[in-house]
């Protein structure tokens, strides 16, 4: 029993730490922006305060995508956000994160 | 479901459901609502529980509650970049019943054994059970829209204890959305270890439970702090940092939880780990100053959802959100008795708050919240001087042990100005007295 748990702890990234939480995926996003203020905003704090990086900006289609099946529902981003531009509602009852470990 | 309750509780996290058992148990029909698939698959806390108030409503509730291990030893950690001051507490006397009222928990399974212990005593627990809103007649709250069939469900008063993330409390216009400086996130990660191992690990005997907590260079020099707390067989591991500062610095949480791990002392206690779960939830830690109005005809606040969370040294949430759990319960079925929903009846549960603990400890510490951001040498001049001085003091080495001791307090001087530390301290005294 001793080497085994002398090894260093295993790193993750993040793709991988979020394949072991449990998430029943709804098919509407519970986090629906407002896409002309997030176009003009400045900060884009939603883009580094995610703990699961849910917002990402799209160069291409200039906006920004909401990977919602990630979300962990801490509510964070709509804090973070100074326009108020994310209407954060709750999942659907049983639908979003659910967490065997909490 | 068309009936019509006593009282109706929005969410099943400690608060709500200690409110529940006490609503229950004294004979008033509640329903609770919660919107996760089971009460506690929704949350997370660093993980010891506070509980001298679940003591008094379920006497010697860990003999059968899913508690994982009673806290026995305490360490507060000094962490520069690379190294650390420690200091260790180990309490023989805690190792005995009561147990200090601390227990590591895992809340998904905690909370749920809580809401069927309400359950027993006579409420109603509905799980994946969506509350959009507050319903009014006549402008008191007489009520809640379920997001389910038939949505409405009516009572002369509704408990919300939604938790941190306050959308109803905010949109009864009691809150307003809580400035980012006010609400810390906090990340953790489940990382499973054998039993034997974390006892050896953490020098403990069967049963017994370690909280460690990191301070000074935890988030690699910004504001925020560190934990490792055992279970059984798991340790929760996480980090938390104010809204603000991941704001202002464009942090990643998660780089700052793999940063975390990777500081040598905590890299140390994780060997041959494997992460279970991760997961993110936030602490409303603004204190005193920062606390909402907290009833309104026909509603009332408690836990998270109004800011209960005493951000001094042991930071306590749960124990708090059970005491507003009950106070709540009091106050409504005072109200009961006297047929009166209104907010000048329901200001008793302020009453009650403001001579217990509650608001007594929230109000001591009102500034520590400030301290902290007005301090920010405390996250790294501070550690890093420190522990440099500390790494001089007990440097081996040929020099004359008078000389040596002097080069090393001329350098602590040079980095940390003598007033500043006084007037640092002098704030951060509040903190710990
Ligand atoms: C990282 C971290 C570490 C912590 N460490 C500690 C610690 O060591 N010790 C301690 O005492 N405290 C700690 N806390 C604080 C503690 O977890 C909280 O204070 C406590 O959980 C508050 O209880 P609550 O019942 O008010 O809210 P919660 O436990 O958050 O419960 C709220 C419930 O309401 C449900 N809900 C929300 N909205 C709705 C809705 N609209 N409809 C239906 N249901 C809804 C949620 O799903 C949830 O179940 C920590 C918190 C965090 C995040
Ligand atoms: S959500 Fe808020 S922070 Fe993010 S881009 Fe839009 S306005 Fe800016
Ligand atoms: S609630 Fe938390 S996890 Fe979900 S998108 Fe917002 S910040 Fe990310």
């Amino acid at each position: 029993m001793t080497e085994e748990f002398l090894k260093p702890l295993e790193e993750k990234t993040l793709a991988e730490k979020l394949f072991l939480v449990r998430f029943k995926v709804d098919s509407a996003s519970h986090l629906i922006l407002d896409k002309e203020v997030c176009w003009e905003c400045g900060e884009r704090a939603c883009l580094s305060v995610c703990p699961t990086e849910v917002y990402k900006w799209e160069e291409g289609k200039k906006e920004i995508t909401v990977s919602y099946e990630g979300c962990l529902e801490c509510g964070t981003c709509r804090i973070a956000c100074s326009e108020g531009a994310i209407d954060w509602r709750n999942p659907r009852g049983g639908f979003g994160v659910s967490l065997r470990f909490g | 479901m068309s009936e019509r309750f006593d009282c109706v509780i929005v969410g099943a996290g400690p608060s709500g459901i200690a409110a529940a058992y006490k609503l229950a148990s004294s004979g008033l029909s509640v329903a609770v609502f919660e919107r996760g698939e089971t009460p506690g698959s929704k949350n997370m806390s660093g993980g010891v529980l506070y509980s001298t108030v679940l003591n008094k409503l379920i006497p010697e509730f860990w003999k059968e509650a899913p508690v994982e291990r009673h806290v026995t030893r305490r360490r507060y950690s000094l962490l520069s970049k690379d190294s650390a001051a420690s200091f260790d507490l180990e309490f023989e006397p805690f190792n005995t019943p009561p147990y200090n009222n601390s227990f590591t928990v895992l809340r998904a399974r905690f909370d749920r054994w809580f809401a069927k212990k309400a359950e027993e005593a006579g409420a109603v627990v509905v799980t994946e059970a969506v509350v959009d809103d507050f319903i009014y007649e006549d402008g008191k709250v007489n009520g809640v829209s379920v997001r389910m069939e038939g949505g409405a469900v009516y009572s002369d008063v509704v408990i919300c204890a939604e938790g941190a993330n306050s959308l109803l409390a905010e949109k009864s216009g009691l809150k307003k959305r809580p400035d980012p400086g006010s609400m810390v996130l906090g990340v953790k990660e489940i990382i499973s270890l054998p039993k034997e191992v974390i006892e050896g690990r953490f020098s403990l005997e069967d049963g017994q439970g370690a909280a460690l907590e990191f301070f000074g260079e935890a988030l690699g020099g910004v504001a925020g702090s560190g934990f490792i707390y055992t279970n059984k067989d798991t340790l929760s591991v996480g980090i938390g940092c104010p809204v603000s500062v991941l704001k202002e610095k464009g942090l990643k949480p998660n780089e700052l939880m793999d940063g975390f791990k990777k500081h040598p002392s905590v890299r140390r206690l994780l060997r041959g780990g494997n992460i279970e779960e991760y997961s993110a939830h936030m602490i409303p830690e603004g204190g005193y100053n920062t606390l909402p109005e907290l009833t309104k005809d026909g509603l009332i606040l408690v836990g998270d959802s109004a800011g209960f969370v005493n951000p001094s040294i042991c930071k306590e949430g749960s124990n708090l959100a059970m005491a507003s759990g009950v106070y709540a319960a009091e106050t409504v079925i005072e109200a009961k008795n006297r047929g009166d929903f209104s907010k000048s009846v329901l200001d008793g549960y302020t009453e009650r708050l403001k001579e217990s603990f509650v608001l007594k400890d929230l109000k001591k510490y009102r500034d520590v919240p400030g301290i902290l951001h007005s301090a920010p040498g405390i996250f790294k001049e501070y550690p890093d001087a420190i522990l440099e001085f500390l790494q001089g003091y007990f440097k081996i080495s040929e020099e004359s042990k008078d000389s040596a001791r002097r080069e090393i307090k001329k350098l602590f001087r040079s980095k940390v100005p003598v007033w500043r530390l006084m007037v640092d301290l002098l704030r951060l005294r509040r903190f710990f007295t």
